[in-house]
């Protein structure tokens, strides 16, 4: 692969191992924008049912929501679907601990990674280079006609 | 023996006969075929071939099913007894999609 050696940080660089193996972000937040584009019950303690509104027959999109992009991450708390995780860091605690609530419906893949405290800084630390210094887009005024 | 209870047995052991069983891969959260054109009473192999779980279902008129949580390398056949066209999604990747025609 073409590229730098040096672009991110050796934390970051293990981050990213720890994104495709033992943390199994990868098994949502897939592809070349790190999303799926599924929707997936991953233990938020809420009533919101989510996806379970337009799918009432379906008992495994109860309380699933939409995987979000992780393009520019950082710059998009706070995080999941009802905004109750504050920071980067406050996330991969939340699913190192496998989520909060346990119900039928949560997705297989939520459960406890057992990340050491070194690799969930990692993991943050590449979570970190999916954002870039984009120039603010400027949003076309529609024609009336 | 009346005639129309021959008639019926002899339909059933036609029908048999000749139902096929057609496989379908979950493959990279795609399915192998976005369309497929089957007989009433041939059998679609839903087979999990992705790393992740899948939950197909229809809701169509014409053979409304769910297979629920299917986990990687699981396989499940659903038979399309209805004539009509079955419009097959899975619940947890929407851009999943299969039209299913049955016709004689």
């Amino acid at each position: 692969m073409n590229g730098r050696e040096n672009a991110i940080s050796e934390s970051a660089k293990h981050g990213f191992d720890v994104f495709n193996t033992k943390g199994l972000c990868v098994q949502c937040h897939a592809g070349w924008n790190f999303t799926d584009d599924g929707f997936h019950d991953i233990g938020v303690a809420d009533d919101d049912i989510g996806r379970g509104k337009v799918l009432p027959g379906i008992p495994a999109v109860m309380h699933a929501f939409k995987t979000p992009t992780l393009r520019n991450v950082a710059q998009r708390r706070p995080y999941l679907h009802n905004g109750s995780e504050k920071t980067l860091e406050d996330v991969v605690r939340f699913y190192n601990t496998g989520g909060q609530a346990k119900r039928d419906s949560l997705d297989v893949n939520i459960k406890p990674l057992n990340l050491t405290d070194q690799e969930m800084r990692d993991l943050c630390a590449f979570l970190l280079t999916l954002s870039s210094n984009d120039k603010p887009v400027t949003i076309p005024t529609l024609p009336n006609d | 023996m009346n005639k129309s209870l021959l008639f019926s047995i002899a339909a059933f052991i036609s029908v048999a006969a000749f139902a096929e069983d057609h496989v379908i891969k979950q493959e990279d959260r795609q399915f192998s075929a976005q369309e497929i054109t089957v007989k009433p009473g041939d059998k679609l192999v839903f087979t999990n071939c992705d790393s992740v779980t899948h939950n197909v279902f229809s809701t169509s008129d014409a053979n409304p099913f769910t297979i629920k949580v299917q986990k990687p390398g699981e396989a499940t056949a659903v038979e399309f007894k209805d004539e009509g066209v079955t419009e097959v999604r899975c619940a947890i990747h929407p851009k999943m999609k299969i039209t299913v025609t049955v016709k004689k």
